[in-house]
């Protein structure tokens, strides 16, 4: 009998295995439900609510001033952005222009969140896929970005630098040149990056070709970010809807058309150069200004519904607020970009093997509390 | 196209539709809850109109209704809007699914049921998705009370 013949004679049938909720490969509560033939997955359905904090209800009892906070335990690695998401929809809402100085000094940290942001996922999208060593790479770079943070607002993770109106306070004298020292560094780190990682023949045999998202698949369930943009759809917020300072810098948005995991990667790793360039267009002109526009201390929004989008590491994330003119919202909705996003795994994990699984969900860079809020 | 051009090609997909611009910065649509899927279906298909993207659908309470609003968004002709729809009936709320037009829907459906208990029809697979199966009440829902975990004021 030939190994063929052998296997075919082997009876084999479907059963369910659960990847999760705590899995390495999950960062964070993400449970899984396999339905598995041998290796080959036929099913994933995803179960949320491990790290579920209801921040939508929470945000009904809680002041515009107090809903920023809670914005930085969704998306922790996108704090800054999704901090200034919702100072966006208060002030679009109170109808109020925050100065230049504010615009720039905001983008600026978007972008150094989004190079942050960006190292850690390189990081563990190697360890997911056996390769440890990058992860110490990308923390070494992405620690000098926290001690920017730190210096400027005294947190590393969850800034709370965006309020209403503005900025809490104006820059450390010590920030454009750290960020200067920063960037003129890092600049030479990402060639490394790919020398060790993107040119590997295993890992690029691991992602090419593997978990392909067609662009009209990724419109229809409503992805965004660079997993879209490694379809070839075009869906970045900060050039179809700019915010701050993004309509007066030069940048390219990434379009890649494979749709594969390694296009995905591809699409993270050329954003990195872009952030760069939009910091150091504007790193040395920060103009002059008010950190601040006067707000009154308790903020009722008129009535009505504000919808404010920004592009954070992940995506689309939008802020639709309904307010009935009290000091409260009556309604807060967060559209997270993890969520919506998470809804394709199941389409584009059909038929195979779990090993790639791991590779499709770290180049889908998840983050938990953001898809679960 | 503006928001006037929109009006007029959208008024002729069904009966009864509601247009508003007041307090927003998108054209509403108030729309029948036995329309909803053959106009979703329309503005999805309608050659003027392509509203390909459902980028944010949310679960709303409007006391005494509840409803869903639906913001979407043509890639190719760049144009959004926001339907409305209302369902009085807060006991057994029903509506139908539209995962079949914009496929995310299927997730954000999901959502909805778990946090407004609003039912929908020809929903591949209605469940819990965040909250445990054996959970009372619908959290997001106005009159939800929890005296354990919540903090009234």
């Amino acid at each position: 009998m030939t190994n063929q013949e052998a296997q075919n004679k082997i009876k084999t049938e479907e059963y369910f295995i659960n990847m999760g909720p705590q899995h390495p490969a999950a960062h964070g509560v993400l449970r899984l439900i396999l339905t598995i033939d041998g290796e080959i997955i036929k099913n994933v359905e995803p179960d949320l609510g491990y790290i579920h904090r209801s921040i939508e209800k929470m945000c009904e009892r809680d002041s515009y001033q107090q809903i920023v906070h809670l914005t930085d335990r969704m998306d922790y690695l996108s704090s800054h952005i999704n901090n200034e998401a919702v100072c966006l929809a208060v002030e679009k809402g109170l109808e109020i222009e925050v100065s230049d100085r504010v615009k720039v000094i905001r983008t600026i940290l978007d972008e150094l969140t989004r190079i942050a942001s960006h190292c850690l996922w390189w990081g563990v999208m190697g360890m997911d896929l056996g390769a440890l060593t990058t992860y110490f790479y990308a923390f070494r770079d992405r620690e000098m970005i926290n001690d920017i943070f730190e210096e400027t607002c005294g947190a590393r993770l969850t800034m709370n630098y965006n309020v209403p109106g503005g900025l809490m306070f104006d820059i450390h004298p010590n920030f454009v040149k750290r960020t200067k020292d920063f960037i003129a560094q890092f600049k030479t780190k990402i060639p490394e990056y790919n020398l060790l990682l993107t040119d590997n023949v295993i890992f690029q045999k691991r992602t090419k070709g593997v978990g392909i998202l067609t662009k009209e698949d990724a419109i229809s369930f409503g992805v965004s970010g660079p997993v879209a943009r490694g379809s070839g759809f075009s869906s970045d917020v900060r050039k179809h809807h700019p915010y701050s300072a993004y309509d007066r810098v030069d940048f390219k948005e990434i379009l890649l058309t494979e749709g594969d995991t390694f296009a995905r990667y591809q699409v993270r790793m050329m954003e990195l150069w872009e952030s760069v360039s939009i910091i150091e267009q504007l790193i040395d002109n920060i103009p002059e200004g008010e950190t601040k526009e006067a707000t009154k201390a308790v903020i009722k929004l008129p009535k009505g519904e504000f919808y404010q989008r920004v592009e954070t590491a992940r995506g689309e994330l939008g802020v639709y607020i309904n307010s009935t003119g009290n000091k409260n919202p009556y309604r807060v909705k967060f559209r997270s970009p993890g969520f919506s996003n998470l809804s394709i795994l199941n389409h584009i994990s059909k038929d195979v093997l779990i090993a790639d699984l791991v590779a499709i969900m770290a180049s889908f860079d998840f983050v938990i509390p953001d898809i679960d809020r | 196209m503006t928001n006037e051009d929109l009006q007029n090609i959208i008024t002729g997909l069904g009966t009864d539709l509601e247009f508003t611009t007041e307090g927003s910065e998108f054209l509403n649509v108030i729309v029948p809850k036995e329309q909803l899927h053959s106009i979703c279906s329309q503005l999805k298909s309608n050659p003027k109109l392509k509203f390909d993207y459902a980028f944010c659908i949310t679960g709303m309470d409007w006391v005494p209704a509840l409803g869903v609003i639906y913001h979407l968004h043509s890639t190719e002709l760049k144009h959004e809007i926001v339907v409305k729809v209302m369902v009085e009936d807060r006991e057994n709320p029903t509506l139908d699914s539209v995962h079949d037009i914009w496929q995310t829907a299927d997730f954000h459906e999901l959502e909805i049921f778990d946090f407004f208990g609003i039912k929908f029809n020809n929903h591949p697979k209605l469940r819990r998705l965040f909250l445990t199966p054996e959970w009372e009440g619908f959290p997001l829902r106005k009159d939800y009370v929890d005296e354990a975990n919540m903090i009234i004021k």
